[in-house]
């Protein structure tokens, strides 16, 4: 949907433009902060009038399924008393989730559970996939691409779990799932207040939530690519202005290291904030 | 004004949220260090609850970030 406009570069300093137009030499690899984000068909695909090519973006969400799966196969192939490594890793990712799970929505949880793991894992899985570096001089349809940079994958999710909130809601609440809206206890004037406020909160719920995602994996990347060409900018500089690149290239490492920190901070949010909603809808009509 | 020129100082403008999302940072790890050596022993507890108002906070920033990105490359 962020594509980079042909020639945006116009208009900025003439050095700077020389040294971006430098950039776009084939010798560089993906030129411009917004071109990894861009999804491009492996195998071209219609039905009717849709487009359904196969992109890289669905080849990372395969890979990335493709790999939770052979580790859990793997991990849960022997299921010794004692476990192994690969099993005591699965056994402490199921612990984890068990655990805020439980926490957060107490005993009607526990039905949750598997919804719950399965978006937190795809989005680690997935946002830890995109921090692998691309192969040097492999074609730009198969540079790593991290799939929840894009929004209407992280809304896509988003919606999932407002859809499952409000049909769990209705289902076990019925009607009294709208006291959500009206929490009971108020002063009868403060509700002409509160309630329109509570809807509004409710209706962006879904919004933020996807957003927070996809925005978080957005700038992540995009100040990433930022910082290595400045590296590259400064070692096409003249004499010992080369020197000066271990600046960018040291902000570079920290920030990736911030990003490894936010790929597993983020799952954890998407997940717990999940999880809150869910207890929202489970305990509607207690309050 | 050229559009251009507008673009260029919308998108400064939107990066303007950092301002409020450093505050809240600020006030965020502030707060919990400073409940943290109160009561230590209580500290370990709470971590998650910081993490989690980090990650919504530093939200408001990215917001800003985005919106500037928008201006920029989706118009």
């Amino acid at each position: 949907m962020i594509l980079p406009r042909p020639g945006s570069a116009k208009g900025t300093d003439a050095m700077i433009g020389s040294m971006i137009e430098g950039l776009r030499t084939p010798s560089f690899q993906a030129a411009g902060p917004m071109e990894q984000f861009e999804v491009l068909p492996i195998i071209p695909l219609t039905l009717g009038n849709i487009d359904v090519s196969f992109t890289n973006s669905s080849l990372w969400m395969v890979i990335g399924v493709g790999l939770v799966i052979a580790f859990f196969f793997a991990a849960t192939s022997r299921r010794a008393l004692i476990p192994g490594r690969l099993q005591s890793v699965a056994e402490i990712l199921h612990e984890f989730v068990a655990n805020l799970v439980r926490d957060t929505i107490g005993h009607d949880g526990k039905k949750f559970f598997p919804y719950v793991f399965t978006l937190f894992i795809f989005i680690l899985v997935a946002n830890y996939l995109g921090l692998i570096p691309s192969v040097p001089g492999s074609a730009h349809q198969f540079h790593v691409f991290t799939t929840t940079s894009h929004i209407i994958v992280t809304f896509a999710l988003a919606l999932l779990t407002i859809s499952i909130v409000v049909v769990y809601g209705f289902a076990k609440n019925g009607l009294k799932f709208l006291k959500l809206f009206a929490p009971s206890g108020l002063p009868f004037a403060l509700y002409f207040l509160i309630v329109p406020i509570e809807i509004i909160s409710f209706l962006s719920r879904p919004i933020s939530l996807g957003v927070r995602l996809f925005a978080n994996m957005l700038a992540g990347h995009i100040i990433l690519k930022l910082f290595a060409m400045f590296v590259t900018m400064l070692l096409a500089a003249p004499f010992a202005f080369k020197a000066l690149a271990i600046a960018p290239f040291a902000g570079s490492v920290a920030i990736f290291f911030l990003e490894l920190l936010v790929a597993a901070l983020q799952a954890y949010v998407f997940a717990i904030l999940t999880c809150i909603y869910l207890s929202d809808a489970a305990h509607a009509a207690d309050h | 004004m050229e559009v251009e020129a507008a673009k260029l100082i919308g998108a400064g403008i939107a990066a303007v949220p950092l301002a409020g999302a450093g505050v809240g940072l600020g006030l965020i790890f502030g707060n919990f260090l400073a409940g943290a050596f109160r009561n230590p022993s209580a500290a370990a507890a709470n971590q998650q609850t910081m993490l989690l108002a980090f990650a919504l906070t530093e939200f408001t920033g990215l917001l800003g970030f985005v919106i500037a990105m928008i201006i920029l490359y989706a118009f």
